[in-house]
This record gives C-alpha cells, sequence and structure tokens, in this order.
C-alpha cells in the first residue's frame, strides 16, 4: 500500500531515460496544491498585496522554483479548469455539470502506467461539483483517483445530528451561491472513508468543529491521507478564496490569507512525515486569476468572467528535491505543462496531454 | 433562422416601444451578423424598461449603424461575423428569447476558445461606438459621493490606497452634520438640474430622506423583495430546476409584480432596476455591501447620472463553519463593521472607476469620506494629485470645492 522503495542506485550510475522511468519514481512523491479558486497577482505578489501572503514569500518562494508566468487558455470555471490542469487538455465540458473529464487524468496515467494502486493517489476537493475529476471516461484508462469530499463527509456525519445549515454547508458552488448540485459518481463515502483513515466519525466531526472553512477541513483530510495511506500522488484542491463571487473583498482576502497559511501548513506535514520528508515535490498553482479592476465587461476581483489577461495569467511554486531553490523562470509556461512535468517526474507517459515537461523541475 | 429572414410581424411579444423600435429598423438588423444581431435585440426587447441614457445610446447606435456604408458597417463588425457558431445556436428563438441565446452563445464561445476573439470584437466595436459618440457638454460636472465605514469606531486599515495617487487625502474633515450635509448637496444639484434620474442615493442600510428629484434605493427598504426573492431561488433549486443557467433564466424573467413590487408603468423602469441589481448581481441579496457597490455600477453604467450619492453599511457577517456546525442560530445577522469597511474602501474604488468610464469623466469630481471621521479622499481637476492635506475643512465646503 505504502510506497517504500527508496532511490535506486542505478539511477545515480546510468541516469538515463529508460532507467528513471523504472527505478527513481518509485520513491518520489508529488504533491499538487491548487491556490484556488482563483487569486489576482494584485491580492498576492504585487506590492499591495504582499502582505497577504507571508508563508508563501518568506517560507516557499526562498526554497522554490517560482514561475512567474503561468497562462491558462481554457475555460475559466473551476470544476473544468482544475479537470484541465489534472488532463493538460483544456476541457471543454459544462462546468456545472458532474461529468467526468473527456481526457485521461494524472491520476489515470499514474495508476496504468506505474501499476500503482487506488490507494496510492487521491483527490481532496471542496466542491461536490469535483466529484468526478478522479477518472476519465476514456475506455483504455477509467481507473484513477479516489476523490474525497470533505464537506460532504461533513453533512453526512452530522446529518444524525441534525443541529448543521445543511444548505449553507453545501454551498460550495461561489459561482453560483444560491446552487448545490446533485452529487453522484465515485466520490469516497464516509464509512469508507473512516475506515481507510481508522479515524472514527465522531473524531471527524470533532475536528471539523474546531475548523473555521472548508478548506481547514480538506487540510486535515489531507494530512489524515498522508499519515495513513501516504500516497505518492496527491491533489488538493483549495477553494474557500471564491467567496469573492459573493462581492465581498474583506473575505476574499480572509481567503487568500487561510490559503497562504493552509499552503505552508501542508509543506510542514510534508517535512515532518518520514514517508515524505526528502522526497516530495510539492507544487502550488492557482487554477486561474480573476478579472483586472480595468476591465469594463467585469466587477475585477468579483468574478472571472472576462478572460482577460490578468484572469488568464497566474503563477506556479514547485519546491522539492526535484526544483531548484530560489529560482525565478520568467519564460511563460502554460498550466497544461503540469501533467507532462508530472509525467516526466514520476515516469509516466500522457499521451494525450497537450502541454510539455517543464525543464527546470527534473 | 437567418437575420435575412427577419420580419416586422415577429416582434409582437416585445413591449410596444421595444416592438415599434424593431418594426422601425428591420431593414438594418436582416444585415447584421447572427452572432450580433440576438445581442442588440437584447437590448431592445427591455426598452420599454430603460432608463432616457440607455435609450438614448441604443438609438444612437442604431442611427450610426444604418448610417454607415455597407462595406463600413461589415468591417465594424468584421470580427464578429468571423465567430462560427453551433446549427443549435443558428436555430435558436433568439428574436423571442434573446438572453438565453447570449447564455447559450457564451458557454459555446468558452468551449470553442472563440471567446477571445468575441471579447476582440466587442471591444473594437464599443471604441468605435463611442469614437462616433458627439461630444455634447453635460448639464453639471459629474459628482460621486461615496460614504464608508458606518459603525466603526477605529480602524488600522489603510484606507483609500488605491485612489490616493489620483487625488488629495484630507485628515483633518469636519463631520459638520455629516450626510446629512451630503445629501443636501444633491438635493440642492436635483433642484438646479431637474432631469429625471439623473441623481441617484444609494444606501446599503435605511435610507435618510432624501429629495425631490432625487431618485433613491435602499438595502433596507428592498428587505421584502430580498425575502420573497430568495424563497423563489431556493424553491426553484429544491424543486430540480436544472442547473444555474436555469436557475439564471428564471430569475432574468421575474417581474416586479412577481417580488411583491408594484407593477404600474409609471414604477417600472426602476422597479425593473432594481430587480435587475437583486437577480444579477452575485451576492446583492445576502451581503448590503455588494448591493451599494454593485447598484452604484449600474446606477452609473446605465442611468449615467449627475450625481451619485452611496453609502455603505456594515453587512451581516459570514458565520465560520464551526458556528454553522454549531448552529447556535442566534448571532446570523450581527454585522461586521470592520469587514465592511474593507468591502466599502476597494466599492469606492469601484465606484471612481466606473464614473471614470462615463463621458466627460476628465472633468468630474469624487469623493470618499469616512462617515463619523476626518478622513477623506477627493479627486478633482481642482485639486492636486497624490497629495495629503492636515487643512481643517468641513464636507460642505469640501465639496463646494471639488464640484
Amino acid at each position: 500500500m505504502r510506497t517504500i522503495t527508496g532511490a535506486g542506485a542505478a539511477t545515480a550510475l546510468f541516469g538515463v531515460a529508460p532507467l528513471r522511468a523504472l527505478a527513481a519514481p518509485r520513491a518520489r512523491k508529488v504533491l499538487v496544491v491548487t491556490f484556488g479558486g482563483g487569486a489576482r497577482d494584485e491580492e498576492t505578489f504585487m506590492p499591495d498585496g504582499q502582505e497577504n501572503i507571508p508563508h508563501l514569500l518568506t517560507e516557499l518562494i526562498p526554497r522554490s522554483t517560482f514561475f512567474t508566468q503561468v497562462s491558462n487558455h481554457g475555460i475559466l470555471g473551476h470544476y473544468v479548469a482544475t479537470a484541465s490542469l489534472a488532463t493538460g487538455v483544456y476541457e471543454t465540458f459544462n462546468n456545472f455539470a458532474a461529468v467526468p473529464p473527456d481526457h485521461p487524468t494524472v491520476f489515470e496515467y499514474f495508476r496504468r502506467d506505474l501499476k500503482r494502486p487506488a490507494t496510492d493517489t487521491w483527490v481532496v476537493a471542496p466542491s461536490n461539483g469535483f466529484n468526478r475529476i478522479g477518472e476519465s471516461e476514456q475506455r483504455s484508462y477509467g481507473r484513477g483517483a479516489g476523490v474525497v469530499l470533505p464537506k460532504r463527509l461533513l453533512a453526512a456525519a452530522l446529518s444524525s445530528g441534525g443541529a448543521v445549515e445543511y444548505q449553507h454547508l453545501l454551498r460550495d458552488n461561489y459561482e453560483t451561491p444560491l446552487y448545490a448540485p446533485e452529487i453522484s459518481g465515485n466520490g469516497v463515502e464516509l464509512p469508507q472513508l473512516a475506515d481507510l483513515l481508522k479515524l472514527s466519525v465522531s473524531d471527524f466531526t470533532g475536528h471539523a468543529r474546531n475548523l473555521a472553512s472548508p478548506d481547514e477541513l480538506s487540510v486535515y483530510v489531507a494530512k489524515e491521507l498522508m499519515r495513513q495511506l501516504a500516497p505518492s500522488l496527491l491533489w488538493i484542491t483549495l477553494h474557500d478564496m471564491d467567496v469573492a463571487h459573493a462581492g465581498c473583498y474583506s473575505l476574499y482576502i480572509d481567503g487568500i490569507r487561510r490559503t497562504d497559511r493552509l499552503c505552508a501548513e501542508i509543506w510542514k506535514a510534508v517535512e515532518s512525515n518520514p514517508e515524505y520528508a526528502g522526497k516530495t515535490t510539492m507544487f502550488i498553482l492557482p487554477d486561474f486569476g480573476r478579472d483586472s479592476d480595468l476591465e469594463s465587461g467585469g466587477n475585477g476581483f468579483q468574478h472571472h468572467r472576462t478572460g482577460d489577461a490578468l484572469s488568464r495569467t497566474t503563477w506556479m511554486l514547485v519546491t522539492g528535491p526535484s526544483a531548484r531553490e530560489n529560482v525565478v523562470v520568467d519564460r511563460p509556461v502554460q498550466s497544461l505543462d503540469l501533467v507532462p512535468t508530472l509525467g516526466s517526474l514520476l515516469g509516466f507517459d500522457a499521451r494525450y496531454a497537450q502541454g510539455r515537461p517543464l525543464a527546470e523541475v527534473t | 433562422m437567418l437575420p435575412s429572414e427577419l420580419q416586422p410581424g415577429q416582434f409582437q411579444s416585445y413591449p410596444p416601444e421595444g416592438r415599434k423600435l424593431a418594426a422601425r429598423n428591420v431593414a438594418l438588423l436582416q444585415q447584421l451578423p447572427p452572432v450580433f444581431l440576438p445581442l442588440l435585440l437584447k437590448e431592445i426587447i427591455v426598452y420599454d424598461w430603460r432608463f432616457p441614457a440607455e435609450r438614448e445610446e441604443l438609438d444612437r447606435q442604431l442611427s450610426y449603424l444604418d448610417a454607415l456604408p455597407p462595406g463600413d458597417r461589415q468591417r465594424l463588425l468584421a470580427g464578429f461575423a468571423g465567430l462560427r457558431i453551433s446549427p443549435e445556436l443558428q436555430s435558436h428563438d433568439w428574436v423571442n428569447q434573446p438572453a438565453r441565446f447570449e447564455e447559450d452563445l457564451a458557454a459555446y464561445l468558452w468551449a470553442t476558445h472563440q471567446i477571445d476573439a468575441f471579447r476582440a470584437a466587442s471591444m473594437e466595436y464599443l471604441r468605435k461606438i463611442d469614437a462616433a459618440r458627439p461630444r455634447e457638454a453635460l448639464a453639471a460636472r459629474r459628482l460621486g459621493i461615496v460614504v464608508v465605514g458606518q459603525g466603526v469606531t477605529e480602524t488600522r486599515y489603510p484606507l483609500f490606497r488605491k485612489m490616493r495617487k489620483e487625488g488629495t487625502y484630507f485628515t483633518n474633515v469636519q463631520r459638520d452634520q455629516g450626510v446629512r450635509s451630503l445629501l443636501d448637496v444633491v438635493a440642492a444639484r436635483a433642484r438646479a438640474h431637474p432631469i429625471s434620474y439623473a441623481h441617484w442615493y444609494i444606501d446599503g442600510g435605511a435610507a435618510e430622506t432624501g429629495g425631490e428629484g432625487i431618485t433613491a434605493v435602499s438595502y433596507g427598504a428592498l428587505a421584502p423583495v430580498r425575502a420573497v426573492l430568495l424563497d423563489k431561488m431556493q424553491r426553484a433549486i429544491q424543486s430540480g430546476i436544472g442547473g444555474p443557467e436555469a436557475l439564471r433564466t428564471m430569475l432574468a424573467e421575474l417581474r416586479p409584480e412577481d417580488l411583491g413590487m408594484s407593477g404600474a408603468p409609471s414604477n417600472a423602469v426602476l422597479n425593473r432596476f432594481q430587480i435587475s441589481v437583486l437577480t444579477e448581481g452575485s451576492g446583492t441579496q445576502i451581503f448590503s455591501t455588494t448591493f451599494v457597490q454593485w447598484a452604484a455600477r449600474e446606477a452609473w453604467r446605465r442611468a449615467q447620472p449627475l450625481t451619485l450619492l452611496a453609502r455603505y453599511a456594515p453587512r451581516q457577517r459570514q458565520r465560520p463553519m464551526n458556528e454553522l456546525i454549531a448552529d447556535h442560530g442566534d448571532d446570523r445577522q450581527l454585522p461586521d463593521p470592520e469587514g465592511s469597511l474593507v468591502d466599502a474602501d476597494m466599492g469606492a474604488y469601484y465606484t471612481w472607476l466606473n464614473q471614470q468610464r462615463l463621458p466627460d469623466a476628465e472633468q468630474s469630481s469624487f469623493l470618499v469620506w469616512f462617515e463619523g471621521h476626518a478622513e477623506a479622499l477627493a479627486i478633482s481637476p481642482a485639486l492636486p494629485r497624490g497629495t495629503e492635506s492636515a487643512s481643517v475643512i468641513d464636507l460642505k465646503a469640501l465639496l463646494e470645492q471639488i464640484a
């Protein structure tokens, strides 16, 4: 179940592609964290915004390779854009439909090419709408990641107590704040997860009662997964800041600050876990940005509807043994490059992905 | 159906003024690209409920397009004509349901990677339409006023940060009669320039008495309408309405009387405006700060008033997840003055930006005041930019200086 293989000596001796693909990947682990749903440079890396991301700036970026121009030319809806990140292809399905991606996901490439068990890759996502992101319907693939939707689990856990405003709790799609899609597909249910994580339902709800936001719950679940199953490929989709759709700037800023803190927490969990420390590369990137204040067709930070340059251009931070420290890469890259880069790192062939491996991450 | 097949009799479902406008321009409409025409019809179908400025704008646009030689018109609209659309969109009932067409078109353009081309075509079209606009002097220089921070006694938040380089930051403003003195200035301008929908007062709480000639909109006064609207939305969702698009379509079709408002023609324009703020603005139903920002944006954009006073009030607090789980239920309506101040500070910046998008923006003036405090920022051709003033000045004198 756990990946325990050490880095093979052959890698050092014959550091060429065929052996790298076979030997090195089994020791490597990868975390992908989407800094979602959507933050602008103004509120993050521009001078006035830097106060909102102290952890990224002082703890993570000095230890990272930082890509300053990551563009997304696809549909700027959170589910379809995150699915595009996970397939390496600009997916074109309805953002609000509970459908799987059209192309194989990184989780399917990983499991099929490397013959990994289901427990070795997971997605933790905040929204019911993400429950089909783990695997496509491609006939030759289709075995991907288990998807954990912590808020849904919490709602299930609390249903017997009846002491929760379910509509608020399930209001997970900030783009349509009063609409919660029906769940369907292959999300992991509470008893199954409790069993996997050796976590009682009362422990789970007890922790949730002390957490302020859905993203904190997601990170809690992700850390439990790391502790109990130590998956080699873990994808965490953060989403709190998308409360911006409600139009309250202060709530959007709170969301960014929380996400900044949670990213540092995740990295601390990596470094303090022997299964992960020293062999884990973490990628942090927004799924996309938000509209510019100067774009008359939009309403600034509130939405991501105009497709302007600010909403399409973000950044990516890569830290861990596969990235050099304190390096800034200014050349333009695409968000589609993520999956081929993961392929090159872990040793699978992302054959349908349209991006290119990033040479700076090896 | 193709635009060339359009006939005057097909506008029967349009309200009377819109129907006449469409029928009068049918020869022009027949020549417009299939992507562009429904977007124009979307404006025409609601012509009866538009503000005078919007009607003038649409009339002028139609006249401009009609007067262009065919070759020039083709060049102007080439960006739209070059977009591919699906057979489903072509067979859409875009004459009677142009808003639904627009929604489906947007999804199609995103899915086919044509949204950037559409955006470029739209920007080019608007640029040329704007360049062709006759330069007429306004009855008065435009004045925007925003009041932020109600209920905040002390803050360390750096107010007006995004606008300081544009104007003068005053640190010793005397409050005198506060909001009342601002409303008096609005009322005086309304008396001096008695033009329909030219002077607005938007309040995030319960509105103060405005005065004759002032168009007043408030979050407080719309409480019963918001309650009915939220109830309708919840019911629609629970009935399995079929997704966010269907929900938006349902909202777009609501009439004033559906929400307990007067359906009388004399109130139609303003009531329709208020409904659009609540149904088209995300978060306006729930947070008063969002309501004020969006209402001010829409008032500038649509009514193009000479005077606009927007006053923020504390919005309800967003409860964290652990409180929702505990569900004490007794504090959900507690206000969040400090968070509302941050919202309003950004909202003031957006109100200024939207004012800058209107004709004669370079002559306009803008004031934002931290309610009950000595801090204000004024932007005006009469004041230096990027400076700070500690001079003692009262609100009325400050307004006289800039307006």
